[in-house]
């Protein structure tokens, strides 16, 4: 579904991301995980299309993604949940969400995935005429989500959902991406939480400093010794 | 007569002029915080290009007075709205990435270059306003009202609410306000920015023409400098009100003209005739100074930091 060849990103002549090759087949749930400062929210920007790569190319079922402007890869299919949520803070709650099914003129399906993201979030509806600012944050990150979703993607990428969170929200949006995987969306996860993320995914890809050094499935990463001294809290 | 009374009525009609042109102002600094130094020449342009085409069918066409002054803002308005596209295409989009003093020296560039166009165009003498609307005066508790107040701000309470009504009620409006927010992320939503960014300074335009018509039949004439005072009270307004935010520029350019208005009504009784009513201009300024000394993001601008 998405294939990753020889990606690189720099900025004013920094390399962040430094020709990086990825695939992610249609109905995986992939991980992408690495430390601060890994390249890993600059890669997600160039694949939805916020950052112009220097190099390398981007495939989409098929179609080179590097020549669609920004606006329009969403209508593609593809949507990101941004790190650090993006909610507009003086939007309501419901106007933030209609934003993610602004390029979708069918308005009674969209009342129908509405009721249906209410659905998903019972929170969300109860504050619907709430502005966006005025939410906690497991709050804005489920409008995040739900405004994501508003879009019907078919790939959704999202940026360390756990950010900030306690357990018990973690639990629940990490639920949440589940229910939407098991929906037929495929999921591209990036992640600081590295042991709940792999154990969510199929597979994952290791980032460092701009490159990926390791991918296999999650359950061999889960016990690589190295990647569990580097990413797992494991000193033994 | 009662002056005071007189005074408020004269001070809304301007008022009303001022909150028009405030809102292109507030509009375009909300979305690119951009100051739009040239947005005074357009409501200029939108009053020369009325006034010519008045003019001519007053002379040469028996319509009706409304018609004429109807057909006269519909010929502004496209030509207004035309130049505020341009100047957003030409001047402002190339340097939207740049330090933001960029963008502003060009703003005063292209408020010369409108004027200096004007000049050539209708050259250095007044268009004078034609004779056509009847001069009636209402009696209102002991001060008068022309009919021309009441169309002037009968139009522009009008044009508040349409305006209110497109940016909260309309997906244009809630993508003018997302992108105003966030617009990387409006465009992750599928909103295409500049298609927003120039709608704005369209509407802002338009109403800049529907603001010149007003201006210019009030006082009769139209004079290709026109746009610079009240572009600058009118920026004032904005400010003064919070820049930004829509209901601000309303209030503040409401505000703007009454107070004026009354500086000019009571400035010679105060000052035993040592200032004269001349000195209003000075008023506007007066006003925004004082203001921001107290309250510096305005009357109903947001405390910094509340952005997101
Ligand atoms: N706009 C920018 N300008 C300059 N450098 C940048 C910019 N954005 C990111 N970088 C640099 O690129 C590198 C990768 O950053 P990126 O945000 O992709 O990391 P990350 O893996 O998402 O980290 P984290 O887990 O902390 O979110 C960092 O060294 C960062 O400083
Ligand atoms: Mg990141």
């Amino acid at each position: 579904m998405l294939e990753v060849s020889g990606l690189c990103v720099s900025f004013g002549g920094i390399n962040a991301v430094k020709g990086i090759d990825f695939a992610v087949r249609a109905g995986e749930m992939v991980a992408l995980i690495g430390a601060n400062g890994a390249g890993k929210t600059t890669t997600l920007k160039a694949l939805i299309g916020l950052l112009r790569p220097t190099e390398g190319s981007i495939r989409y079922d098929g179609v080179d993604l590097i020549t669609v402007p920004v606006h329009q890869r969403i209508t593609l299919g593809i949507a990101l949940v941004p790190e650090g949520r993006g909610i507009f803070s003086r939007l309501t709650v419901e106007e933030n969400i209609n934003m993610g099914a602004y390029r979708r003129p069918d308005s009674a399906a969209v009342r129908t995935d509405r009721d249906g993201v209410y659905a998903l979030f019972p929170r969300l509806a109860e504050r619907r005429r709430q502005t966006g600012g005025t939410l906690s944050g497991g709050e804005q990150q489920m409008l995040a989500i739900a405004r994501a979703m508003m879009s019907k993607p078919r790939l959704l990428l999202l940026d360390e959902p756990s950010m900030g969170l306690a357990p018990l929200m973690v639990r629940k949006i990490f639920d949440t991406i589940r229910t939407i995987a098991a929906d037929g969306v495929t999921i591209l996860l990036v992640e600081q939480n590295a042991k709940l993320a792999l154990e969510m995914c199929h597979r994952g890809y290791v980032m460092e400093s701009g490159a990926i050094v390791t991918h296999d499935n999650s359950a061999a990463l889960l016990a690589d010794p190295a990647v569990r001294k580097a990413y797992l809290g494991d000193h033994a | 007569m009662d002056i005071f009374l007189q005074q408020i009525i004269n001070g809304l009609t301007l008022g009303s002029v001022y909150a028009i042109v405030a809102l292109g102002y507030t509009m375009v600094y909300g979305i690119i915080q951009l100051i739009n130094f040239a947005h005074g020449e357009i409501v200029m342009v939108g009053a020369m290009v009325a006034f010519t085409v008045i003019g001519w069918l007053a002379a040469n066409t028996p319509l009706p007075p409304l018609l004429i002054v109807l057909i006269g803002t519909a010929a502004a308005i496209p030509a207004c709205t035309a130049i505020g596209y341009a100047l957003e295409l030409f001047a402002y989009r190339p340097l939207r990435k740049a330090p933001r003093l960029a963008p502003l020296i060009t703003a005063i560039g292209a408020s010369i270059v409108l004027q200096q166009v004007a000049m050539m165009i209708w050259s250095r003498n007044p268009l004078a306003f034609p004779q056509i609307i009847p001069n009636m005066v209402f009696p209102v508790a002991g001060a008068t009202i022309t009919l021309i107040q009441i169309a002037i701000i009968m139009t522009s309470v009008v044009l508040m609410i349409a305006l209110t009504a497109i940016v909260y009620r309309t997906k244009l409006g809630v993508a003018m306000r997302a992108t105003s927010q966030n617009a990387p992320i409006a465009g992750l939503m599928g909103v295409n920015v500049n298609h927003v960014i120039a709608a704005t300074f369209m509407i802002g335009a338009a109403l800049a023409a529907v603001a010149g018509v007003m201006v210019g039949t009030y006082y009769g004439i139209a004079h290709y400098t026109m746009g610079s005072l009240l572009g600058l009270k009118a920026f004032c307004a904005a400010v003064l009100g919070g820049i930004g935010n829509l209901a601000g520029a309303m209030l503040g350019g409401m505000l703007l003209g009454v107070v004026e208005a009354l500086a000019a009504g009571y400035m010679g009784d105060l000052t035993n005739n040592v200032f004269g009513s001349n000195y209003q201009d000075v008023f506007a300024f007066m006003v925004l100074i004082a203001v921001l000394v107290f309250r510096p993001s305005g009357l109903l601008g947001e405390r910094i930091g509340e952005r997101a």
